[in-house]
């Protein structure tokens, strides 16, 4: 690694620190635009409450103190108590529903991955023939559905018309649609980007020349053009995870999983302010940290990619 | 005139003589010349799956603005409901081609009813003109967002490029942390409080039809999408003002205004409209996440995507009325899409890598 590598990755960290900021900065200067605060809710709050809350929460303090308070506590994850859900903070409940969302989204993004890549080598190996084809037909028609829409149907179909698998994704067979649902574009879209990508390996002149030196197929395939077609995937990584975050959001809606999607969703309908601020805060730094993790990665692994 | 000598300043008569008729039809122009946007037409054309594409925009676009004009029932009629009779329950949740009590009565004395081609909702709705009206709002939304993006996206983009230096340094800082928010839940948390804080200002306006989370959603378009645009834009016009042409008009004393709008963006208007292409499916995309999440049309507007979400309650009874709109909503992204990608590769082979 040279010193403009760090200096790249420096940058990039830099960048991220500052986006993660406006993001907490963005949320808190929204919910002053709300009118009746934060402490607004459906059910009627007494002025007593409203007041005590706003003594507790600095409320009658100027505006940047309050900020100050506000960045001070979300560095400490206090995010204060949950409206809806009386009693509990609302890292609490952020922490209960990360723990469901991680395993639905590790495992979705796992299998989309190991399916994407599996399915992008033969259609480039297989490249025009029938089965390319039909791989090339199913993706392009999966990347252009929504992923409510194939959550909804997927749901009719198994959960309903056939009756194969429970319709609630609370119990671990219960997750099999949920994982279904969010792996599919992705694993769609890494097909396509593993196809078009081994094309191109399989067309550089170190394929040739290991060709023209009698390698084996198989070696050809797995040592030199998968290790090579794999770079594209990988900064796919970032935009994947925000995809996945963004989908379960409606798939944990539609299967009923009690995740932190659902925590967001829900807190929206209930105008649950502190915990839409608190989730969106969450999530959106994982974001910002595993495209962060992405694009150091891709300038590690390919010291060929020109930064700027 | 016979000797030549090199530098010679006689002129040869014989390169003045009128051309011979056999000259003449050698010259003449077998047919005017094509011009860019006819080569990419052509181009366009030859691509099969891009020109059916187009047809099934276009039926489908044509469908939701005529259709509801002359259509018998309005997508916000409730059948059931008659001024001064009691409300008949007979027209919610009608089956396609079912009819409710008093129009089954009418068939029996031999008059002809409009079916219900996809039935009716749990509110006794025509639901057929409920999903053509809902691919209008989407259509509709996709549109004018990509619009909002393009001309802010345009503006600044070009700015950024013309002017270079700290302009566009600051600019681009700025459009680098835009660009690296996670724009879906920014766009979440924004349409929800806009919601709420809207509806007091948009109150007696002509906007307030139009529904707080439609502005809201147009307010988010144009605060987080123009980046990419803006991205793309700076880049052609980076590599454009170094052109000649440019010199000459910078030469000649043209001012900067002049110089992006006269010859920097006409030069780079391929890109930008294949671009703006490819945004409106992804706008309508959002707009389908955001009403299924419930922050997308005010109800009873429907949108292809609220009519989803709606959908799901009654999906064990009635699951085609999730079908309808799901291939509706799959049809156009997927046109759009292909469209979007036969206009770049007709349009501006440079990008097809």
């Amino acid at each position: 690694m040279n010193s403009k590598t760090l200096m790249y990755i420096l940058k990039r960290i830099l960048l991220a620190i500052l986006t993660v900021w406006v993001v907490i900065t963005v949320t808190f200067f929204v919910t002053r635009i709300i009118p009746g605060g934060p402490f607004l809710s459906e059910k009627a709050v007494s002025p007593a409450v409203t007041a005590a809350l706003e003594a507790k929460y600095g409320m009658d303090k100027p505006v940047f103190d309050q900020y100050i308070t506000y960045l001070k506590d979300i560095l400490h994850l206090d995010f204060g108590p949950s409206l809806t859900q009386r009693g509990r903070d609302v890292s609490d409940v952020i922490t209960d529903g990360l723990a469901v969302s991680a395993k639905l989204g590790v495992i979705a993004a796992a299998s989309a991955a190991v399916v994407g890549i599996v399915l992008g080598s033969i259609a480039a190996l297989r490249r025009n023939k029938i089965i390319d084809k039909i791989i090339m037909v199913i993706t392009t028609a999966f990347v252009s559905m929504p992923s409510f829409i194939m959550g909804s149907l997927l749901l009719t179909l198994f959960a309903v018309k056939l009756a194969i698998l429970p319709a609630n994704g609370t119990t671990t067979s219960g997750l099999i649609l949920p994982v279904v649902t969010l792996a599919l574009y992705p694993a769609a879209y890494i097909t396509r980007l593993t196809r078009s990508s081994m094309l191109d390996v399989l067309g550089q002149d170190y394929i040739r020349t290991a060709r023209a030196k009698g390698v084996a197929g198989y070696r050809i395939i797995f040592g030199h053009a998968l290790k090579n077609s794999l770079i594209p995937v990988l900064t796919y990584l970032g935009p994947m995870l925000a995809y996945i975050v963004t989908g379960s959001l409606v798939v944990e809606k539609i299967f009923a999983v009690p995740g932190i999607g659902r925590d967001f969703v829900n807190s929206i309908t209930n105008r649950d302010y502190p915990l839409v601020m608190g989730t969106t805060i969450v999530l959106a730094t994982l974001i910002v940290v595993m495209n962060l993790i992405t694009d150091i990665l891709y300038k590690v692994v390919d010291p060929r990619i020109n930064l700027e | 005139m016979d000797k030549k000598k090199f530098p010679s300043l006689h002129i040869k008569m014989d390169d003045f003589i009128p051309a011979t008729e056999a000259e003449k039809e050698y010259m003449v122009q077998m047919r005017p010349s094509s011009t860019f946007f006819q080569d990419g037409v052509k181009r366009l054309l030859k691509n099969k799956v891009a020109t059916v594409c187009f047809f099934i925009i276009v039926i489908i676009a044509l469908m939701s603005i005529f259709l509801p004009m002359f259509w018998p029932y309005a997508y916000d009629a409730q059948l059931g409901i008659q001024p001064g009779k009691p409300v008949d329950p007979s027209y919610n949740n009608l089956a396609p081609f079912e009819y409710g009590a008093t129009e089954q009565k009418l068939i029996e004395a031999g008059e002809s009813v409009f079916p219900h081609i996809f039935g009716t909702d749990s509110a006794g709705r025509d639901y057929f003109i409920r999903v053509i009206y809902g691919a209008r709002v989407s259509l509709a939304v996709g549109f004018f967002a990509s619009i909002i993006v393009l001309v802010i996206g345009m503006a600044v983009g070009s700015i950024a490029g013309y002017c270079g230096g700290k302009v566009d340094l600051i600019i681009m800082r700025i459009v680098d942390i835009i660009y690296s928010l996670p724009d879906m839940l920014m766009i979440i948390l924004l349409a929800t409080v806009l919601k709420e804080a809207l509806s007091p200002v948009l109150e007696g306006t002509v906007l307030e039809k139009l529904g707080t989370n439609m502005i809201s959603l147009f307010i988010v378009f144009g605060l987080l999408y123009w980046v990419s645009m803006a991205r793309l834009i700076r880049g052609q016009i980076l590599s454009l003002r170094e052109q000649e042409y440019v010199l000459a008009a910078r030469a000649t004393g043209a001012r900067g205004k002049w110089v992006i709008t006269k010859h920097l963006i006409p030069n780079c208007i391929s890109v930008i409209i294949i671009s703006t292409a490819l945004q409106i499916p992804s706008a309508i995309f959002t707009e389908s996440y955001l009403s299924f999440l419930g922050l997308g049309v005010n109800a009873p507007m429907p949108s292809l995507g609220s009519l989803a979400s709606d959908a799901l309650n009654g999906i064990n009874s009635y699951p085609y009325r999730l079908v309808f709109p799901a291939i509706v909503i799959s049809l156009i992204v997927l046109s759009l899409n292909l469209f979007g990608d036969g206009l770049r590769d007709a349009f501006d082979p440079k990008l097809n890598n």
